[in-house]
């Protein structure tokens, strides 16, 4: 129940932000963090808890930003009935390569590169086809009212990827201790220990799949909501793939909190690099790049796993 | 209670496991052994459905289970361990137990509660908050079992599960395994240690190069010569005879 309490109290916290902060900067930072946040706690179900390393979480991400536009541009839905199809659209496309890579029994590396593949083959296709608007990609109108899922105002936003951060902890949370949960980390630990104890080792890595699937599409929903645009390259390129796995390991892999320690130590260090370097381009993902070396190397476990050494020591 | 019929799989031009037939009476402890290599794992592996067998079958309480998922075996009642330990090593020793114990518990207080009562009976009660990777050798093997143990199995498959345990350890065990015999399951063990094999058989069958030499109860096998021939060599049961006589 203590994991709850705090969940309810971040909740809380973050959901009274926008009293304090009034710079539409500054908010922006906090939502764009929210947001990769999500990505994160997204990929870490499959990729933390089940232990399967996708390198093409974009995948689910531009499924579910092309679903939300293509039905409200394309056959005039309104978001609100757009949010839950797009859900299910990510959801969906997980359950397809899941299916495939699973039952094939494709594990570490050669699922990664499989995912990549996916994501590419869906770059492509995003490319090509008239009703994706091809390489030009697609506007979603401006319209500021609630009722189209485009609040007015960035606490408005704010609130919108807060409640998708809230139900990833959640998840996690539940994954801690369930059933289901205590099954799928078993898989990740030892496929072959698990099946000897009855785990049906396809059937709980397709469910994850599913879940990361819909989660990351709902990201890629909100992305449309929030910046009003979606191109092939911005839906199923490498950068989305990265973002989400970037902040699970470096804040701790299979953990309720890493993802979002994780965001927000990275962004932390995204505006302190501007701050001292400018604004070169790009400068912010060399400095990402050499974090994630370092922590890869140095703390495998994240930061919450150093917070952790830290506490069993004090 | 467990019933293979003629099962043999080749890998390559080697027949791992040729034509071996065995059973497994309800209650009973029988032993599995054979020098190295001689196709026991490879017989679990085919008996648990991990490995999928070139031809035989495999019945479990008359019931055919040829060709099953290890983890519809395991639901089925018959839960394998491995020599080679395979703890969740990032998880706690009752993390890990109660994986186990989910198979028949959906809630995770059942759960927990049934791993803290199991891991009592193989003595890792004081273990139970330690990382599995932070067991020692002898406890892994507890925990293997104890996980086992935790699905419920009417047959309990051990592999090996005192290899690599010092004397102590071995005489730790003997009595675990008794315990789970006198609970109800039924168990089918390989094992190297011949003084746990003498005190804990009721019936021992001998694998040698992929086929089944010799069976009968412990002590009418360590005086089967074709038994001692394997283990030792072509021709030492005459000249042990001859020693004897001299």
């Amino acid at each position: 129940m203590r994991g709850l309490l705090g969940i309810g109290a971040f909740g809380v916290a973050v959901a009274m932000l926008p009293l304090f902060v009034t710079s539409g900067y500054a908010l922006n930072a906090i939502v764009m963090t929210l947001y990769a946040a999500a990505l994160g706690q997204a990929w870490n179900i499959l990729g933390g808890f089940g232990g399967q390393f996708s390198f093409g979480h974009a995948v689910f991400f531009g499924s579910g930003a092309y679903a939300m536009a293509v039905l409200q541009v394309k056959l005039g839905w309104n978001a609100w009935a757009a949010l839950p199809a797009a859900l299910a659209a990510g959801g969906a496309v997980g359950a397809l390569v899941g299916a495939l890579s699973f039952r094939y029994g494709l594990r570490g590396s050669y699922f990664a590169l499989v995912t990549l593949a996916f994501a590419e083959v869906f770059r492509i296709l995003a490319n090509t086809f008239e009703f994706t608007g091809a390489g030009v990609g697609m506007i979603v109108p401006l319209k500021e009212t609630v009722a189209d899922l485009q609040p007015a105002s960035r606490a408005g936003y704010l609130w919108l990827i807060l409640a998708l951060v809230l139900s990833g902890l959640l998840v996690s949370w539940w994954l801690k201790r369930s059933r289901y949960g205590a099954w799928l980390q078993a898989v990740r630990d030892d496929e072959e220990s698990a099946a000897a104890l009855g785990v049906n080792a396809f059937r709980v890595k397709l469910a994850a799949i599913i879940v990361s699937g819909g989660l990351m599409a709902a990201g890629g929903a909100f992305y449309v909501q929030y910046l009003h645009y979606i191109d092939p390259h911005i839906a199923y390129g490498p950068a989305v793939s990265v973002e989400a796995l970037l902040g699970p390991i470096i804040g701790g892999m299979g953990t309720v909190w890493g993802p979002l320690l994780g965001a927000g130590a990275l962004h932390l260090l995204g505006e302190a690099t501007r701050g001292l370097m400018g604004d070169a381009p790009g400068i912010n993902l060399v400095i990402y790049g050499i974090v994630l070396i370092l922590m890869v190397t140095f703390l495998p476990s994240g930061i919450v796993g150093l917070l952790r050494r830290r506490l069993a020591n004090a | 209670m467990l019933e293979a019929r003629d099962l043999s799989i080749s890998f390559g031009g080697l027949k791992a496991v040729e034509d071996v037939s065995l059973a497994v009476p309800r209650g009973a402890i029988v032993a599995l052994i054979g020098p190295n290599g001689a196709g026991k794992t490879t017989l679990f592996n085919l008996v648990s459905g991990f490995v999928a067998a070139d031809s035989g079958t495999v019945a479990l309480e008359g019931r055919d289970i040829t060709g099953l998922a290890p983890h519809e075996i395991c639901r089925l009642g018959m839960t394998r361990t491995f020599q080679i330990v395979r703890p969740f090593g990032a998880q706690t020793v009752r993390e890990n137990i109660a994986v186990g114990a989910h198979l028949r518990h959906r809630g995770r207080a059942a759960a927990l509660a049934l791993a803290n009562e199991v891991a009592r009976e193989v003595g890792l009660a004081g273990d139970l908050d330690k990382l599995a990777l932070n067991l020692t050798i002898a406890g892994r093997k507890r925990l293997e079992l104890a996980r086992a143990l935790a699905t419920g199995p009417k047959l309990l498959l051990l592999d090996e599960v005192l290899a690599g345990l010092n004397p102590q350890e071995i005489a730790g065990m003997i009595p675990v395994v008794q315990t789970i015999r006198a609970s109800g399951v039924t168990v089918l063990m390989i094992e190297h240690v011949m003084q746990a094999v003498m005190h804990l058989a009721d019936e021992v069958y001998v694998l040698n190069n992929g086929r089944l030499i010799a069976r009968g109860a412990p002590h009418a096998i360590t005086d089967d010569p074709r038994v001692i021939e394997a283990y030792l060599g072509h021709g030492t049961a005459a000249r042990l005879r001859k020693a004897v006589h001299a």
